[in-house]
């Protein structure tokens, strides 16, 4: 399934930025980031739980938040680009 | 059911490909170009020179990624798994039958009639569609010459008889293989199957997806727990992944024989991407490549039902499918192996 996960984090102090690379990192080791803080995650519902588990042991959820919206299995009808930062496929041709 | 993970290609020769966290990166001279989660894939196919980071061949091997390097001319070079899981007493039970001529010539016979019957319905499909543009003649006369010969396979008693009438039956195909070419006939023609270099257009392609067809059946062998290189009908040399080799046979007419085709048929390909070295060898341009390997992916995410477990399954599960039914059988939970048998 597709999830496509977002998050703010409070980057005020020094520990704040500490957990903003924190979570980018979890969401990279298992997905695309097509924008800053916008990730998506091809997984299935094992790997979004050890994800999701991982993200909310860092974030402080007195001041940040973690958005995540299930597109399920027919995602690319749900998904729309336009402009820059063209995405691919990762269910699709991957020749490089 | 398996789900079919994506094939990673990386046909830039000068990728260099690594490891960044949980992601494998392609960068080529020292710019990234790609990046993406491992889990997201199943097997990286690489037809580059530089190769990848040993972090990168540790990682992918710890999760049961499969790693082949191809030269840029689809030659294989190797492959790195991880370590052979799976169980031990199905590989030990494969070693046995495989030492065992009587044990091997079910499987054999099994495999080579699949071989027969699937190159069969390429030549009967190319009757049905285009009967008014083609030697229908040769091509039935082939087509039931195969025919026979399946029914006759079955009463083989030594396994140089399946081999002799393997031989038989390929030479008889691949000599009717140019009346399957409806364009561009000039350029594609074959006088018989050649390998090891191919030395024409139509031979290159065959042998390029070919490679590829057994990087997939091996990945699949190795998944079930059963090891690629002790065949049943292909004897043990050093290096050859035999009984990859064995399987594979039920689909080259099927995945491969049958695209090559349309691809040409449609002029998805054209002379234009085929080059001939002085040795004579005869190598696709990087364009050709990535259409041929596109067209490939495409097939393989077609859905298909399986004729043995009827069940609807992508058209890349198929040697995955195929594996699990042998080592069923090699277990004694099935009476026979059922080869994948096209209609």
């Amino acid at each position: 399934m597709m999830v496509l996960i977002t998050y703010d984090v409070n980057t005020e102090t020094k520990e704040g930025r500490r957990r903003l690379r924190k979570i980018a990192k979890c969401c990279v080791n298992k997905g695309q980031r097509v924008q800053n803080s916008v990730f998506e995650c091809l997984v299935d519902p094992a790997q979004f739980a050890e994800l999701k588990h991982k993200l909310e042991g860092i974030a402080n959820p007195e001041t940040d938040s973690l958005r995540y919206y299930f597109l399920g299995r027919n995602w690319k009808d749900r998904v729309e680009h336009f402009g820059a930062k063209q995405a691919y496929d990762p269910e699709g041709t991957l020749i490089m | 059911m398996r789900k079919l993970l994506s094939v990673l290609y990386v046909s830039t020769p000068e990728s260099y490909l690594s490891l960044e966290g949980e992601n494998i990166v392609i960068s080529v001279e020292g710019t990234k170009k790609f990046q993406i989660p491992v889990h997201n894939i199943e097997s990286v196919v690489c037809f580059g020179y530089l190769g990848a980071s040993p972090a990168l061949i540790g990682f992918c091997a710890k999760n049961g990624v499969g790693l082949s390097f191809v030269s840029p001319y689809g030659k294989f070079l190797g492959r790195v798994t991880g370590g052979v899981y799976g169980n031990v007493s199905l590989r030990k039970e494969q070693f046995r039958r495989s030492d065992d001529e009587t044990k091997c010539l079910p499987i054999a016979i099994s495999c080579i009639t699949s071989k027969l019957n699937n190159s069969r319905v390429v030549l009967e499909r190319c009757i049905r569609d285009h009967a008014e543009n083609v030697d229908t003649k040769s091509l039935k006369e082939i087509s039931a010459y195969l025919k026979i010969n399946a029914n006759r396979l079955q009463k083989c008693e030594t396994l140089d008889e399946i081999r002799g009438m393997e031989g038989d039956n390929a030479r008889a195909y691949f000599g009717v293989f140019n009346e399957l070419i409806l364009h561009q006939k000039k350029h594609f023609y074959m006088h018989g199957r050649i390998k090891r270099p191919p030395t024409d257009n139509l031979n290159a392609m065959l042998s390029f997806l070919y490679t590829i067809l057994a990087h997939d059946v091996q990945s699949a062998l190795e998944t079930v727990g059963l090891d690629p290189y002790v065949g049943f009908l292909h004897r043990d040399r050093p290096g050859r992944p035999s009984l990859a080799l064995d399987i594979m046979e039920e689909f080259r007419a099927f995945m491969v024989d049958r695209l090559v085709i349309s691809l040409i048929n449609r002029k998805q390909v054209t002379a234009k991407g085929f080059s001939r070295k002085e040795s004579g060898e005869v190598l696709m341009d990087d364009d050709t490549r990535k259409e041929v390997l596109t067209a490939w992916q495409k097939r393989k995410q077609e859905r298909i039902t399986h004729p043995f477990l009827n069940e609807k399954i992508d058209l890349g599960l198929l040697p995955y499918v195929q594996a699990l039914l042998l080592a069923r059988y090699l277990r004694g939970d099935l009476d026979l192996y059922p080869p994948f048998l096209w209609k």
